[in-house]
């Protein structure tokens, strides 16, 4: 994570020079080493993160398009791309999706992967060997599962459907994908099948921690099952939740591969995200000065987010 | 983690294209500065049998023939355009560069191409399309030794079975495809997606029609969009279509799931190979009978850089020069089921191959996309595959949809 690298590294040098006892020579010697050990790392963050970030940025003020990287020539244009993106009837569609999909993925995610992890908890014949197939769908790449669930979810000879027909819950196939009111609900839903290992991982990791005697504890008080949960893990698990949540947040906001190969942000832009929508002004239309515009808005969303995760995790080491 | 990897794509994705700004001066000045022209680099998107063979086989007699040898590479076709551009950044441009024809005029638009006028390649006896979707500001970037159309392709069986005629108008094509769907059968199956792919397979319906993408919100491109908002509200054509690519157009044809299909003469190599597949190919149908049919052209075109290298650049000339040779446009032609790009070649063409007739009749008086807006031809793209997303889905009825397109550009 790159947020604690540079905190860490921030802090670090002050108690090195902090003491004034050392003589004049070796204190600068010593920074000098202190900015030596810094070097990699702020090269690294400066090469990787500082210049496409600044790059990104200063793309959104020009009018960036195909003859930009043979000319070289990209003229400044203001707020002009942010106010034809902001201004444009799809951004209101695409912000209102971008908070439904992030909302319904993580709500889905969270709930199935908490449920899951307790359920873990327990030992039994072969958990070990559940708990890591449950990984399965971090594993795989994405597009390969997106193919996958295009298929499954096939209106007329998806996987789904024939089930679902056969067991007569529906008399014809379910338009998964090719339905506006439907096609947004089928990408959440295999996003919350791709977020699930993320979910009971850590949280299966948080219970871990929560010592065992607090549980006999409770049992000696007359608190178990759902009282346990209530009184014991829950109060236990929060710092560990409130990770899990915000880093959440921030990866699904930004979730691009998974909407492509599904719906490519269709039906009539029924799943089309603000991420989606910056690729398709990128890297389709070549208006890269709108899509870095859209890109930017989106950092900045997940910016407010990963704040809070900062404030949220240092809390918790405070605690 | 594969998450954390994920990084806000698009700033990321953006800086690996400007990247190679900064580091240009690192290892980019190699094919600016050597002044030997013996090998040649070239760059196309043929990267899947048999295709790939084809074109190499083609490009290697060319080179043997100018005295070179080549550096050819091959990328999947939806990344061409943004190598190209990482190239002209860091002025790393291909000798020969193969631009997809739509995408020809936003690409000489940069300065990038020179024209073929500077090295006295001959552009006489091409069709007036394929002159269209080469030409920049009236001086010529590119050319195309073969180029496609798209067509009816009909499942003889099927439409025996039924007792149907192939349909020439739209009122036949209607009911035809009716009395072709049952169970798990649908009448007809095209591509209305999202994405440029989905307005090609329009454009021959709008523009037979008397449509045009200059203004898209007229009656007669409404007309097109209810015909086809009329077959999948009828049930004629699945609703799938809004996410399927001519390749799924395809699959649902071979399987027997469409009776009919609008579809392109790449496909008939996969369509051969199925032994119980019986299937013919007709024009698409118009509104009334009598109009002719105006068919999009496809088709991919070769051109000279803008490396800077006058030597390589002249070897490069030759090779494009011999690409769209007379005996390589036929060679070709016939090995990819295209048709070659000048008329009178094409006439001898179609006497010689009946299978490729209909798609040699339509070239004659095929539109290149380019032809009407050039480089904002990918604007009007977005508006026209928007607009027939809002009408087959049912959130606005086809004039409103189109009116909406046009008013959000």
């Amino acid at each position: 994570m790159t947020t604690t690298t540079t905190t860490r590294a921030a802090t670090r040098p002050q108690p090195l020079a902090g003491p004034g006892s050392l003589r004049g020579g070796r204190r600068r010697r010593e920074t000098l080493y202190q900015w030596a050990f810094l070097l990699p790392a702020a090269a690294y963050l400066i090469l990787f993160f500082g210049y496409p970030v600044v790059k990104n940025l200063v793309m959104s003020f020009q009018d960036y398009g195909t003859a930009t990287f043979y000319t070289g020539e990209a003229p400044w244009v203001g707020f002009a791309n942010y106010a034809k993106v902001l201004g444009s009837s799809i951004f209101t569609t695409a912000a209102l999706n971008t908070a439904l999909f992030t909302a319904g993925s993580i709500v889905g995610q969270f709930v199935i992967g908490l449920a899951l992890a307790v359920f873990f908890r327990k030992r039994f014949p072969l958990s070990g060997v559940l708990r890591s197939l449950l990984l399965l769908p971090w594993l795989l790449p994405l597009i390969a599962s997106g193919a996958v669930w295009k298929w499954i979810l096939d209106k007329d000879s998806g996987a789904l459907n024939r089930f679902l027909e056969a067991i007569h819950v529906v008399p014809t196939g379910v338009p998964w994908l090719t339905s506006t009111s439907l096609a947004l609900i089928a990408v959440v839903g295999v996003n919350i099948w791709i977020g699930i290992p993320f979910n009971v991982t850590i949280l299966y990791g948080g219970l871990q921690d929560i010592a065992d005697e607090l549980y006999e504890a409770a049992a000696l008080d007359g608190a178990t099952g759902w009282r346990a949960f209530r009184y014991v893990t829950w109060p236990m698990l929060r710092p560990v939740v409130n990770v899990v949540l915000v880093l959440g947040v921030v990866y699904t906001l930004k979730v691009l591969d998974i909407i492509l190969a599904l719906t490519g942000g269709g039906p009539a832009n029924a799943s089309q995200t603000i991420a989606t929508e910056s690729y398709a002004l990128s890297f389709q239309q070549f208006r890269f000065g709108e899509g870095s515009a859209l890109g930017n808005i989106l950092v900045l969303i997940s910016l407010v987010f990963a704040l809070v995760y900062l404030r949220a995790s240092r809390r918790s080491v405070e605690d | 983690m594969k998450r954390t990897s994920l990084i806000t794509r698009s700033g990321l994705a953006l800086a690996a294209l400007a990247l190679p700004a900064v580091l240009a001066g690192c290892g980019g000045a190699s094919t600016t500065s050597s002044g030997s022209a013996s090998t040649i680099s070239v760059l196309d998107y043929y990267n899947n049998e048999p295709d790939k063979s084809f074109i190499g086989d083609a490009l290697n007699q060319c080179a043997q023939k100018s005295g070179v040898t080549l550096d050819r590479q091959t990328v999947p076709g939806s990344s061409l355009i943004q190598k190209v551009l990482q190239q002209a950044s860091s002025k790393t441009l291909p000798d020969v560069l193969m631009l997809d024809n739509p995408d020809l005029q936003q690409i000489a638009a940069t300065g990038a191409l020179a024209p073929l006028s500077d090295f006295n390649i001959s552009t006489d006896g091409f069709a007036q399309g394929v002159l269209q979707a080469g030409t920049y500001n009236g001086k010529v970037y590119g050319l195309a030794p073969t180029v496609n159309t798209i067509a009816l392709f009909y499942n003889k069986d099927l439409l025996a079975k039924a007792g149907v005629q192939p349909p020439t108008t739209w009122d036949e094509l209607k009911a035809d495809a009716a009395k072709l769907t049952s169970g798990g059968q649908y009448g007809v199956a095209f591509d209305a997606n999202a994405t440029y792919e989905g307005s090609w397979q329009f454009l021959p319906f709008m523009w037979s029609n008397g449509g045009d993408e200059k203004n898209i919100a007229t009656p007669q491109t409404a007309e097109a969009l209810q015909l086809w908002t009329d077959l999948v509200k009828s049930g004629s054509a699945s609703s799938s279509v809004l996410n399927w690519t001519q390749a799924d157009v395809k699959d649902q044809f071979v399987a027997g799931k469409a009776a009919m299909m609008v579809n392109g003469p790449w496909q008939i190599p996969t369509l051969d190979k199925q032994a119980a597949l019986n299937y013919g190919v007709v024009q698409l149908p118009v509104k009334t009978a009598g109009q002719t049919e105006i068919a999009p052209l496809g088709g991919e075109t070769w051109t000279v850089p803008q490396t800077g290298n006058k030597a390589k650049q002249a070897k490069a000339a030759e090779i494009v020069s011999c690409m769209n040779s007379d005996q390589m446009q036929l060679s070709m032609a016939k090995q990819r089921n295209t048709v070659p790009a000048k008329t009178t070649l094409a006439a001898q063409f179609a006497s010689d191959n009946p299978k490729l007739a209909v798609f040699t009749n339509l070239i004659k008086t095929a539109r290149a996309r380019t032809g009407e807006l050039g480089a904002d031809w990918p604007k009007a793209a977005t508006k026209i595959y928007t607009a027939i997303q809002t009408a087959l889905t049912g959130k606005a009825s086809p004039s409103d949809a189109l009116q909406q397109a046009q008013n959000n550009g």
